[in-house]
């Protein structure tokens, strides 16, 4: 060999070089894949706009997911058509409450109230400015075809029909339909809005029950006074009613507090009596802060696991279509180096991600992680690992990266959707939750909104971890040999 | 070179057979490469050459046959294969984004150096190949040539006994190919065995001690060039080109009258081609009545040249078909099986 060199320099070159080429143990399929994983950070650092998009993309992603679902500012304004064919001072009431519902004007922690159903009596707006935003603008309309086709226009995003009759019937124990129309075409505003309205009527429901309490908390106090009023401003409906029994009672009641003429004492007695069944949105409602808490770790999870496969999957088939991988084969270099040194640099990559997507959720969308970071870090690893052997078989089977995104992205669609990352999986069907199963990302997402959520520790995600790790093995055990046949076919 | 015992043999190559599917891309290819030995696979496009390569370099798998590099099974003693053999690839093994010292440094890492080795061995071929001012440039922004050093650099990095050298002087200038194939020359003259495949007659000409000629995964032929060549000539055919001022029909005619002129090509005006069966009296017969013909028609000649025949001939010769053609539409290798049969160039 040394007389290759010919020059004694050259000697002294080949000699020191015979000693190492010793190869093989596991130290040193480790040394290699830190050789490779340390290649691969390198040519990835000096890659401008791949580290441009790099950041970018989880940052598109989470400012799209935060902005396209309904937040706060879709619940200002929007329009209502209100049909009220009822004169009974019932339907005016809900109207009357339905225009004063408001939420507060800082976005901030939902700390969204809505205006007490009790304060609503004439000459009391001053409230609503207290409050900030009102949540509807009252379209009136004369019925119930004109008010749909507020909603074809665009002018309504739905509408209250409350029927003639409606005070009368609620009188006299009837239970009259009160109707809510919602625009099918806006599924996100409709369902909110509808949430809205089965609080707000639902809210009044138990109030009115409530009320069955007050005269008689009112007669041992003022005597006779509720039960005068009653008749007295009760018109229409509540005339024929017969005292103490059922609804009417209630409904003169609340007729009573809201616009009876009590003196400053009896109005005080009553707002402390409707005060309990003020009826508050915050937790039920989606804004922003709460589904983003939901929608974190999700899209944490799920940026992370395909940046690392596509990451995985591309550079293995890369390498090989312009031809450096070559280089990597014929080093007397362990092929498992090989998948371990692409497997470090692309968790290294994904966990980068992934930080910037926390970061970004923590500041821009006020998540807040109640578990341990740790926790977080490990299953986002666990769930990378879960999803190695896929990326290996997938690059050694794809000849080219072209090939290797094209089948990525098809497992990339029905994966979003099935791990839960943006809709909860306890709203599939049956048949999709089972399908659900199948996917890792599920179990890496269910771990991560327990940990940021709910603060989970070992004991709660126990059953995430393990299958992660099944996963993960099983798919390597089938990946590595598959690799290894067919990376020198 | 000739006529050495077996042991000698770095390389031995046995029965070896690849196939795509249906398709055999090296068909029961069998010979030797002697120690210290530079030695040319030439073929046309498609021929096997670089299948061949791949699979003595452990990076495809034979699908008949054996072949041993050192001493070592391909297939069986893979991994001390590789700590034999440097291989500059059709493509080139060198990574964009890292300067051409870390591209040195990553490959000799994954060779199992020392640090402090790698740093001499790198200092050493890069001041041979003139690359020591650009050590620290990123590779992307290099020209092919300098690429190609940098390449060539990286696969001898492990000093390797046996060089692969798969279309060295591919699309590279005429200036960076020569210095590329004088640097082959010097490794040679070190003792570096090297392997060489070229669609090039001139290259494999003026680099290979043997050259063994590969058509449709065959090899058609195998020796040195000048005996390659005397397959063509030792048939005794002589080729003669002439260049007459004032070159008329009635001299041709009577050059073809010449008993020994098998026939005459008409090149230009001025210039033919004639091949010519020297009889008894050899070659130096033919040319002296050649020149006696011209002359009693008052020919003046202007020039006069032998031909020697070249592996071009050897291959028209031994394949039917000439090869520049063929070589002339380099495509893009593909893989995969369904685009074969759209793109093999035969
Ligand atoms: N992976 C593969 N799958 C299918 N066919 C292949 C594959 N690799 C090579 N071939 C085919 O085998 C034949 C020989 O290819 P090879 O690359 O060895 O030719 P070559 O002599 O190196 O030619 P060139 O001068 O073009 O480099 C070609 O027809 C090619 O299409
Ligand atoms: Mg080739």
């Amino acid at each position: 060999m040394s007389e290759v060199l010919g020059a004694s320099k050259g000697r002294e070159l080949a000699a020191s070089g015979l000693e190492d080429r010793r190869h093989g143990g596991g130290r040193q399929a480790v040394a290699d894949a830190w050789v490779i994983a340390w290649k691969d950070i390198l040519d990835f650092t000096r890659d401008r706009m791949r580290l441009i998009s790099f950041v970018i993309m989880p940052i598109f992603m989470m400012v799209m997911t935060g902005y396209i679902f309904p937040n706060q500012n879709s619940l200002q304004n929007m329009p209502l058509a209100v049909v009220n064919q009822d004169q009974g001072p019932l339907s005016r009431m809900i109207v009357d409450a339905l225009n004063k519902m408001t939420l507060p004007a800082g976005g901030g922690q939902a700390r969204q109230g809505m205006a007490a159903l009790g304060e609503a009596g004439p000459g009391k707006t001053a409230s609503r400015s207290r409050s900030g935003n009102p949540v509807f603008r009252i379209q009136p309309a004369g019925s119930l075809a004109e008010a749909k086709e507020l909603i074809k226009s665009g002018q309504a995003n739905g509408a209250v029909f409350i029927p003639r009759d409606f005070t009368r019937q609620v009188g006299q124990g009837k239970q009259p339909h009160l109707v809510v129309v919602t625009d099918q075409a806006n599924l996100q505003i409709s369902s909110m809005l509808s949430s809205v309205l089965d609080q707000f009527l639902g809210a009044m429901a138990t109030q009115v029950g409530a009320q069955k309490v007050a005269p008689l908390l009112a007669a041992r106090e003022t005597a006779p006074g509720p039960r005068a009023s009653a008749g007295a401003s009760g018109d229409g409906g509540s005339a024929g009613a017969v005292p103490g029994e059922g609804l009417l009672q209630m409904m003169a009641g609340a007729m009573q507090q809201a616009y009876g003429g009590l003196g400053a004492g009896g109005l005080q007695r009553a707002r402390a009596t409707v005060q309990p069944f003020v009826v508050r949105i915050e937790g039920i409602v989606p804004g922003p802060p709460n589904y983003f808490q939901f929608m974190a770790p999700g899209i944490m999870a799920m940026v992370v696991v395909m940046a690392v496969m596509m990451g995985l999957a591309g550079a293995i088939s890369r390498e090989r279509e312009i031809g450096t991988l070559d280089g990597i084969l014929i080093a007397p270099i362990n092929r498992l180096s090989i998948i371990i040194g692409k497997t470090i640099s692309q968790s290294l990559r994904g966990l980068v991600q992934g930080a910037v997507v926390l970061i970004l959720a923590i500041l821009l969308f006020h998540v807040k992680v109640y578990g341990s970071i740790a926790w977080v870090a490990g299953l986002l690893l666990l769930g990378i690992f879960s999803f190695v052997g896929l990326g290996i078989l997938i690059s050694a089977f794809a000849t080219e990266q072209e090939t290797a995104m094209t089948i990525l992205m098809t497992l990339q669609f029905p994966m979003m959707f099935l791990s839960g990352a943006f809709f909860p999986v306890q709203q599939m069907p049956t048949f999709m939750q089972g399908l659900s199963k199948l996917v890792p990302l599920t179990y890496a997402i269910d771990g991560l909104r327990k940990v940021i959520i709910l603060g989970a520790g070992w004991s709660a995600i126990q059953t995430e971890v393990l299958v992660l790790t099944g996963f993960g093995l099983a798919m390597l055990l089938v990946a590595i040999p598959a690799f290894n046949r067919v990376i020198t076919r | 070179m000739m006529g050495r015992e077996p042991q000698d043999d770095v390389i031995v190559v046995d029965d070896l057979v690849r196939e795509f599917g249906d398709f055999t891309a090296v068909d029961h290819m069998s010979f030797r490469v002697h120690e210290g030995e530079v030695f040319g696979l030439l073929g046309p496009n498609g021929a096997g050459k670089s299948t061949t390569i791949r699979m003595l370099c452990t990076l495809l798998r034979p699908t008949g046959g054996h072949a041993r590099i050192a001493g070592y099974d391909v297939v069986r003693q893979a991994s001390q294969v590789r700590q034999h053999i440097g291989l500059v690839a059709e493509k080139l093994i060198l990574y964009d984004r890292l300067t051409a010292r870390e591209n040195l440094r990553l490959f000799g890492k994954l060779n199992h150096l020392p640090e402090q080795v790698i740093d001499e061995r790198a200092d050493y071929w890069l001041d041979r190949l003139q690359m020591t001012r650009w050590q620290d440039h990123l590779a992307g922004t290099f020209s092919t040539g300098m690429k190609q050093r940098i390449n060539i650099a990286r696969a001898l990095l492990n000093m390797p006994r046996v060089l692969f050298l798969d279309e060295p002087t591919l699309g590279l200038d005429p200036q960076t190919t020569r210095s590329i194939r004088e640097f082959i020359m010097e490794l040679h003259k070190q003792g570096m065995t090297i392997i060489l495949t070229t669609h090039m007659m001139a290259e494999a000409e003026m680099l290979c001690d043997r050259v063994g000629i590969v058509d449709h995964g065959k090899m058609v032929a195998l020796d040195t060039p000048g005996g390659l060549k005397r397959l063509v000539s030792d048939n005794g055919r002589l080729v003669l080109e002439l260049e007459i001022s004032n070159l008329s029909e009635s001299m041709v005619r009577d050059l073809q009258a010449l008993p020994e002129v098998a026939s005459i090509d008409h090149e230009s005006a001025t210039s033919l081609r004639l091949h010519a069966q020297p009889g008894e009296g050899g070659s130096t017969e033919v040319l002296s009545r050649v020149i006696a013909a011209i002359h009693a028609d008052g020919g003046r000649i202007l020039r006069l040249s032998t031909v020697e025949p070249t592996l071009e001939d050897v291959f028209l010769k031994l394949t039917g078909r000439a090869m520049r053609d063929e070589a002339s539409e380099k495509v893009a290798p593909r893989r995969g099986h369904w685009r074969r049969a759209a793109t093999r160039v035969r």
